[in-house]
């Protein structure tokens, strides 16, 4: 989605009751990150929402970018907040091999995910990092996506397939239009 | 779980040649240039993430021997682009020519033009904004018939701009820098009589 890089439109404020519900519905769609919501989104300070093109809205403190949301889609987290905080999203692997071209912008495929060096939950050896409890993730959720041998994330976006449709067919489009390190969102100069 | 999500949050290091997070500076294009970064910058990871060339041996041997050339060969075009695109780069802003031009507008009223700092990457917006608050005038961005973008300042602040450009954004050399009187006359020569 951000794989042009693009310049910041209009910045303005949130209203101090939308700040509240952003908050409401970033609590309900990753209750994991419940404990550092504070850190995240102080109840006091001023959020602003910053229009960028695609009709993204970027909500952001300060100069620190934090969710982005396309629409009225789910809001989906900056990927700085991401690494901050990798173990309060629902996480996902690839292989080494596909790491480059998630990298330069592509639609992450599926066999990127079920080979031996992807991860999904419900895999025998996804671990307590990706076995996401053991059960599967449906179409439409928001995933991270990690490397193999990496340690940070790269790429977060939403799943356009079910897991376990994935394990079945092992191929097609797995996340398309996600937001990766080193895109047009990444990259953003906001101050 | 309960516990575990009291962790506080990671500390991450960022690159700062590409900004990536370092182990995915080998995606960049200017792979050379983010060690180098990181060595001087953050040895101890410099040395976990380029040192073990066993384990990015195993690593890399997963892949297939094909895939692997064509990794090789990406990252190679790849490397190579950024490198000419740095170039290019920096030969624009050797050629590039910061024109400062007082104009007479109306006998003994004058505005001047600023064009050419957009081959600075510089952003005319931000730099009209400060332009207008420092001289306390009108200053706006304006589109020239040629086709491009200068700004323009409401009275005779040539001289005030050059100090300020000078003073502000030194990555401008003084040599780039051309103050031109009128649109005939070159040169900061003497003003003509009025």
């Amino acid at each position: 989605m951000f794989k042009k890089d693009f310049s910041p439109g209009a910045k303005s404020k949130v209203k101090s009751s939308a700040q509240r519900g952003i908050r409401a519905k970033v609590i309900e769609q990753y209750p994991l990150l419940e404990p550092h919501i504070d850190d995240i989104l102080p109840k006091k300070e001023q959020l602003d929402l910053v229009k960028i093109p695609d009709r993204v809205s970027l909500y952001c403190l300060g100069s620190t970018p934090l969710f982005w949301q396309h629409m009225d889609d789910p809001i989906i987290p900056h990927l700085t907040l991401v690494h901050k905080y990798p173990w309060c999203f629902t996480r996902i692997r690839i292989d080494r091999g596909a790491i480059r071209f998630v990298l330069s912008g592509a639609t992450l495929m599926v066999p990127g995910l079920t080979s031996p060096g992807g991860r999904l939950p419900g895999d025998a050896d996804a671990g307590e990092e990706y076995g996401n409890g053991g059960k599967d993730v449906e179409a439409g959720e928001v995933v991270v996506v990690d490397a193999e041998g990496k340690e940070h994330a790269c790429l977060i976006g939403v799943l356009k397939m079910g897991t376990k449709e994935m394990r079945e067919k092992k191929k097609g489009v797995g996340i398309e239009n996600g937001h990766y390190v080193g895109d047009g969102l990444w990259k953003l100069d906001l101050s | 779980m309960a516990e575990v999500d009291a962790r506080p949050p990671k500390d991450v290091v960022y690159c700062g040649v590409c900004t990536l997070p370092p182990e995915y500076c080998e995606y960049g294009g200017t792979t050379k240039k983010c060690e180098d970064w990181l060595e001087k910058n953050h040895p101890s990871l410099h040395e976990r993430l380029h040192d073990s060339t066993a384990a990015a041996a195993t690593q890399l041997s997963e892949l297939s021997v094909d895939a692997q050339k064509r990794a090789e060969k990406d990252a190679q075009k790849k490397a190579a682009k950024a490198e000419a695109q740095e170039a290019r780069a920096s030969e624009k802003r050797a050629a590039s020519k910061v024109i400062i031009k007082r104009v007479e507008r109306n006998k003994r009223k004058y505005v001047t033009e600023v064009s050419g700092l957009e081959g600075f990457g510089l952003d005319l917006k931000k730099i009209a904004k400060e332009f207008g608050k420092k001289f306390a005038t009108g200053s706006s961005v304006t589109k020239t018939s040629s086709g491009g973008e200068e700004i323009t300042v409401q009275g005779d602040v040539s001289d005030d701009i050059l100090d300020w450009l000078l003073e502000h954004h030194e990555e401008i050399p003084e040599d780039n820098i051309e103050q031109v009187e009128d649109k005939k006359k070159k040169g900061g020569a003497a003003p003509p009589a009025v």
